[in-house]
C-alpha cells in the first residue's frame, strides 16, 4: 500500500515562493504594456527578497523534505545549502538591478527575461539542496534550460543566437554524461540517494568508478573547468552582458555546490581516488585560464577566461576537502568574495558598453575613461585588483584562505601553481585599468541608478571582505553538511 | 545460457520466416487471378489521390513548429498522468492534490502560450 | 533470460554512437539527435538496472520517465534555437557559425 511521503514543506519554502511568484509574474506580465516591462523587473524583487529573508531564517536549521517511508529525503536544508542559497539570491537581486536598464537600452525589453531568471535561480538553489542524484540532474536542467534561452535573448544579434546554440549543444552533451554517470551509480548501488550510496558502494566496483568519472565530467563542464571549458568564452562573448553577469556566478556556484555535495556526501571515502583528478583539473584550469586570458582583446572574453581561472582556485579547496572536510569552507568563502567582485566588474563592463552593435567591449575602448568617469575607473581598478588578489580586497583574502587550505592538505605544488598564475593574471587584469588611467581616449560610460547601486554594493562588500574577512570566513566554516541521522528522523 | 537465449528467440525466428508470406500472398494471388487491363490513369503514382502541384520537397510553414512545442506540454502531461491513473486506487487523496497542482502548472503554461498568440495560424 | 550485460552493451554502444554523432556531425539538427540518442542510452541503462537489480522498487522506471521529460524540454528549446539561427543565416551547419571566433 502506498504511503504518502513526509513532506516537511518548510524546508523548501524559499523555492516555493520563487516558483509561485515566477508563475504569477507570467500572468502579471501579460497585462503590462510593452515599454513598461521594467515593472516586471522590479516586481521580481517581490519574490526574491522574501525568499532571501526566509533563507536567512533557515540558517542553523537542518531538515529534509520528501522523505519516503523508511527512505532518505530528496531535498535537504543545512547550513551548506543555506549559505549557497543566500549567494544565488544575492546574485539574482543584483542581476535584476543590472538588467533593468541594460535590457531596456539594448532593446530586449521582454518580460520573459525576469521569470526565466527566477526559474533559473530555483534550479540553482535546488542544486545545493538536492540529496539525490536524479534531483541534482533535474535541478541542473532547471538551471540550464532558462540560461540557454537567456543567452539567446538578443534575437536581433548573430552572436547572441550563436552563443545560445553552442551553449545548448555542449550543455546537453554534458548533461548526457552526467546522466550516464547517474545511471551507472544506480546500477552499482541500486539507489541514487547520496547517503545510501555512501552506505552501499563498494570500493572495488569498476562500475562505480566509471560512474564517478562521468559525474566529474558533467560537473567540470558546468563549472567551466579545463578541459571542458571551450564553451565559456564563446557564450560569455555572445550572450547579453547582464545575463553573463548573472550566470558567470550563479551557474558556476551551483555547479560547485552539487560537486561538493556529491563528493563530500556520496563519495567521501573515495577521497584518495578523486583527489588527484580534482588536483589535475584544478592545475590545468588555473594555467589554461590565466594564460589564455592574456591574449584576449575583448573584455567579456577576458572575463570568461578569468572565470575559468577562478574555477581553478575554487577547485583547490575542493581537492583539499578530500583529506580535510573543513577545507570546503575556504571554497565557499572564495565564492562569496568572487560573487561581489565579479558582478562589480561586469557592472563596469555594462556601463562602458555601447549598445549600438558590439562596441565598447574591447580593452582599448577603456582608454581615457578616468578623464570623464573617475569614480567608475576607480571602481574598475578596485575590482581588477581584487581579481588579481592584491591585499585589502576580497579577492586577496579569498585566495589566502584557499591557498591556506591547500597547504594544510599538503597540496604544495598546486598552491605554487596558484600563486604563479595569480601573478600572470595581473598582466591582463591591469590592462584595462592602465588604459583607463594612462591613455588619452574617447571612452564614455553611462551609469544608470540600478548600476550605481550594484557598483556601490560590490565595492563596499569587496572592501569589507578585504579588511574584515574573519566573521565571514567563520560563517563559511559553519556552512557544513547536515548530519545524515537527523534527515532520517525528518528534522 | 546461450541455449536459453535461443529458446527465447525461436518464436521470433519462426515469425520472421513466416511473415513474408502474408504480404506476398495477396500480391501474387492478385497477379494470378485478376484481369490485367493497364491504362494511363491506373499507372499513376497516386491512383486514389490528387496529383501533386509543384515540387514535393517544400518546407512546412514555421508556425507548425510552435504547435509541436505546445504539444510537448500535453505529451508530458500524458507521460506523468498515465502511471498515476494506473495506480489510482492505491494512491488516495494525496495524489489528487499532487495531480491537480501538476495540471494547474501545465495549464498556466498553455494559457501563457495561448495569450502570446502561439496558437494563432497566420 | 537475456543477461544484464547485453543491455549494458547496447546502451554503451548507443551512447558512443551519440557521442560520435555529436562530435562528427556538422548539422546542428543532427547534433541534437545525437544528444537524444545519448539520453536514450541512459534510459536503457536505468530500466535494465531496475529490472535486474531492484525490481521491487520502481525508482529506475520512474527516473526513465523523468529523463524522457527533460529530453523533450531540451529538444523543444534546442529546436527553437536552431530555427531562430536558420531564419537569420539560412544555415545550421556548425562550422558556419563562426562569428565568435577570433
Amino acid at each position: 500500500m502506498f504511503a504518502a511521503p513526509t513532506l516537511n514543506l518548510w524546508v523548501i519554502t524559499p523555492l516555493i515562493i520563487l516558483t509561485v511568484w515566477a508563475i504569477i509574474l507570467m500572468f502579471i506580465d501579460l497585462f503590462i504594456p510593452a515599454g513598461k516591462k521594467q515593472w516586471t523587473g522590479w516586481l521580481t524583487l517581490v519574490g526574491l527578497i522574501p525568499a532571501l529573508a526566509l533563507t536567512l531564517m533557515q540558517w542553523g536549521q537542518t531538515g529534509g523534505a520528501f522523505i519516503a517511508e523508511g527512505g532518505q529525503p530528496m531535498v535537504v536544508v543545512d547550513n551548506f545549502a543555506t549559505f549557497l542559497n543566500t549567494l544565488y539570491l544575492l546574485t539574482g537581486i543584483l542581476a535584476v538591478f543590472i538588467s533593468v536598464s541594460y535590457i531596456r537600452d539594448a532593446g530586449l525589453e521582454r518580460g520573459e527575461y525576469y521569470f526565466l531568471m527566477l526559474f533559473s535561480i530555483v534550479g540553482m538553489m535546488l542544486m545545493g539542496m538536492a540529496n539525490d542524484l536524479i534531483l541534482i540532474f533535474l535541478a541542473l536542467e532547471l538551471l540550464s534550460i532558462p540560461l540557454y534561452i537567456l543567452s539567446g535573448f538578443d534575437t536581433g544579434s548573430d552572436t547572441s543566437e550563436e552563443s545560445a546554440l553552442k551553449y545548448f549543444l555542449l550543455g546537453a552533451f554534458s548533461s548526457a554524461f552526467f546522466l550516464f554517470g547517474i545511471a551507472l551509480t544506480y546500477g552499482a548501488t541500486g539507489t541514487t540517494s547520496l547517503p545510501v550510496i555512501l552506505d552501499t558502494i563498494s570500493l572495488d566496483d569498476p562500475l562505480a568508478l566509471a560512474a564517478l568519472g562521468m559525474l566529474l565530467v558533467g560537473f567540470a563542464f558546468k563549472v567551466g573547468a579545463v578541459p571542458f571549458h571551450m564553451w565559456t568564452p564563446d557564450v560569455y562573448e555572445g550572450a547579453p552582458t547582464s545575463v553573463v553577469a548573472f550566470m558567470s556566478i550563479g551557474a558556476k556556484v551551483a555547479g560547485f555546490a552539487a560537486l561538493m555535495r556529491v563528493l563530500g556526501q556520496g563519495f567521501p571515502m573515495w577521497g584518495e581516488l578523486w583527489q588527484p583528478a580534482i588536483v589535475v583539473i584544478s592545475a590545468l584550469t588555473m594555467i589554461v585560464g590565466n594564460f589564455a586570458a592574456v591574449r584576449q582583446q575583448n573584455i567579456k572574453r577576458m572575463l570568461a577566461y578569468s572565470g575559468i581561472a577562478n574555477a581553478g582556485y575554487i577547485l583547490i579547496g575542493v581537492a583539499a576537502s578530500a583529506t580535510d572536510p573543513e577545507a570546503i569552507s575556504a571554497s565557499l568563502y572564495y565564492m562569496l568574495a568572487y560573487l561581489f567582485t565579479n558582478i562589480g566588474a561586469f557592472a563596469v563592463v555594462i556601463a562602458v558598453e555601447k549598445l549600438d552593435g558590439q562596441k565598447g567591449l574591447l580593452v582599448e575602448d577603456y582608454k581615457g575613461l578616468a578623464k570623464r568617469h573617475l569614480l567608475l575607473s576607480l571602481a574598475l581598478a578596485y575590482f581588477m585588483f581584487s581579481l588579481v588578489g592584491i591585499p585589502l580586497t576580497g579577492g586577496f583574502t579569498a585566495k589566502f584562505y584557499v591557498f591556506g587550505a591547500g597547504v594544510t592538505a599538503g597540496l604544495y605544488w598546486l598552491v605554487v601553481i596558484g600563486a604563479i598564475t595569480s601573478v600572470v593574471s595581473a598582466f591582463y587584469y591591469l590592462r584595462p585599468v592602465l588604459y583607463a588611467f594612462m591613455y588619452e581616449g574617447p571612452a564614455v560610460a553611462r551609469v544608470s541608478r540600478g548600476l550605481m547601486f550594484v557598483l556601490v554594493v560590490a565595492v563596499f562588500a569587496t572592501l569589507v571582505f578585504g579588511i574584515f574577512p574573519g566573521p565571514w570566513y567563520e560563517l563559511a566554516s559553519q556552512a557544513t553538511f547536515g548530519n545524515v541521522a537527523t534527515f532520517v528522523a525528518g528534522g | 545460457m546461450t541455449n536459453e537465449v535461443l529458446q527465447n528467440w525461436q518464436f521470433i525466428f519462426i515469425f520472421v520466416a513466416l511473415s513474408p508470406i502474408f504480404p506476398a500472398a495477396p500480391v501474387i494471388l492478385n497477379r494470378l487471378l485478376g484481369p490485367q487491363k493497364p491504362n494511363a490513369i491506373k499507372q499513376q503514382t497516386y491512383e486514389c489521390g490528387i496529383e501533386t502541384v509543384g515540387d514535393t520537397w517544400i518546407q512546412f510553414k514555421v508556425q507548425y513548429y510552435i504547435y509541436a512545442l505546445i504539444f510537448v506540454v500535453f505529451d508530458i502531461e500524458a507521460v506523468f498522468l498515465f502511471p498515476i491513473a494506473a495506480a489510482w486506487g492505491l494512491l488516495g487523496l494525496f495524489a489528487v492534490f499532487e495531480v491537480a497542482l501538476f495540471i494547474i502548472i501545465l495549464a498556466v503554461g498553455l494559457y501563457y502560450a495561448w495569450n502570446r498568440g502561439a496558437l494563432e495560424w497566420f | 533470460m537475456i543477461p544484464l550485460s547485453w543491455y549494458l552493451i547496447v546502451s554503451a554502444l548507443l551512447f558512443s554512437i551519440g557521442l560520435f554523432g555529436l562530435l562528427a556531425r556538422r548539422n546542428a539538427v543532427a547534433m541534437l539527435m545525437a544528444v537524444e540518442l545519448m539520453l536514450n542510452a541512459v534510459n536503457i541503462n536505468l530500466v535494465a538496472f531496475w529490472r535486474y537489480q531492484t525490481p521491487e522498487a520502481p525508482a529506475g522506471l520512474a527516473w526513465a520517465v523523468f529523463v524522457l521529460t527533460i529530453a523533450a524540454a531540451e529538444a523543444a528549446v534546442g529546436l527553437a534555437l536552431i530555427i531562430s539561427v536558420y531564419r537569420r543565416r539560412d544555415s545550421v551547419i556548425a562550422e558556419e557559425l563562426d562569428t565568435l571566433k577570433f
